[in-house]
């Protein structure tokens, strides 16, 4: 599986939203309808998944699932 | 039955006292039971563990100090390692450090702050993650009647009573999109090894605030606490529940 296909995994199953829904510009909170608390989620599935630290300051950066690949991508 | 079927239950301070009690409430045959302790000798624990499963269920305790990060980490990562699972946290670790306030030492201001407060929000972080993922968790934070009544002699030790139902409140509020209820419970004068160390004036003074004329049980304390780590408590939370004889209404 990609990097790609795994975080667009992740996402579907963390926010519970259609897998067509997670195009690279959406936003989780305005596009895909996460909390705060499913943004936390989402990160502690994303530091599981890549087994990986995501620090609290870089975590607030991340915005949209772009930011997320990026993200990812750079450091896993 | 595999061990992902159980029920796990995590209380801290569980090797005599209140904890034993509310490990021996919970024993059963679909339940297994976690302590932690802090004395250097084991025999309360062994005691407890021994007592669970002579009431039908497992209990296992392990040295661990709640003040400290690394250390309620790991516990907990065994725990969820070894069961897949935590449905039930009871910080119930408690520590006493008695002195009026104007005189008391701020290493003993620490010291309790630390075990009774910072254990508790340590724990809570630690199971949070897990309880979120199951879309269930029962928190229960174990307070007191002197921390809504405030007590000469126990500044610290009332602080971090109090600073418990804070605690109570906002991690219920902040949890319960995730089925998570978070609650206190708070006993009045309750025989225990931590009221037996105090002057028989003293208990004669605080039992004649106690309505019901008589010092409450262990057990008297257990029993809500197993209500409120059950299903049927579902609809209750960011409550403190108190257990006092009439002591405080």
């Amino acid at each position: 599986m990609s990097v790609e296909e795994k975080v667009k995994n992740i996402i579907v199953e963390k926010l519970s939203v259609e897998p067509d829904e997670v195009v690279m510009a959406a936003s989780f909170v305005d596009d895909l309808g996460a909390d705060s608390l499913d943004l936390v989620e989402l990160i502690m599935a994303m530091e599981e998944g890549f087994d990986m630290e995501i620090a609290d300051d870089q975590a607030e950066k991340l915005q949209t699932v772009q930011d997320v690949m990026d993200y990812i991508k750079k450091h896993a | 039955m595999t061990n992902d079927a159980k029920r796990v239950v995590v209380v801290t301070g569980g090797s005599r006292g209140i904890g034993r009690s509310i490990g021996l409430r919970m024993a059963d045959l679909n339940t297994r039971v976690y302590f932690n302790y802090s004395a250097a000798d084991s025999t309360d624990a062994e005691e407890t563990e021994r007592l669970v499963e002579d009431a039908g269920g497992s209990a296992k305790g392990a040295r661990v100090d709640v003040a400290s990060r690394q250390e309620v980490q790991e516990f907990f990562n065994h725990i969820v390692k070894e069961c897949g699972r935590v449905d039930v946290l009871v910080n119930n670790a408690g520590i006493t450090e008695d002195g009026l306030m104007v005189r008391m030492k701020e290493e003993y201001w620490d010291r309790v702050l630390g075990i009774n407060l910072k254990g508790a929000f340590l724990c809570t972080q630690a199971v949070a993650k897990p309880m979120m993922k199951q879309r269930f968790g029962r928190i229960i934070n174990m307070t007191s009647v002197v921390g809504v009544m405030g007590n000469a002699g126990q500044a610290n030790y009332v602080a971090s009573k109090a600073g418990l139902i804070g605690l109570t409140k906002s991690a219920a509020r902040e949890l319960a999109p995730r089925g998570i209820t978070v609650n206190a419970v708070a006993p009045g004068f309750i025989d225990t090894h931590m009221t037996a160390d105090l002057s028989e004036k003293v208990k004669e003074a605080m039992l004649a605030q106690v309505p019901l004329g008589m010092m409450g049980q262990p057990e008297d304390v257990a029993e809500v606490i197993a209500f409120l780590a059950s299903e049927k408590a579902s609809y209750i939370t960011g409550q403190v529940i108190h257990v006092n004889g009439g002591m405080y209404m």
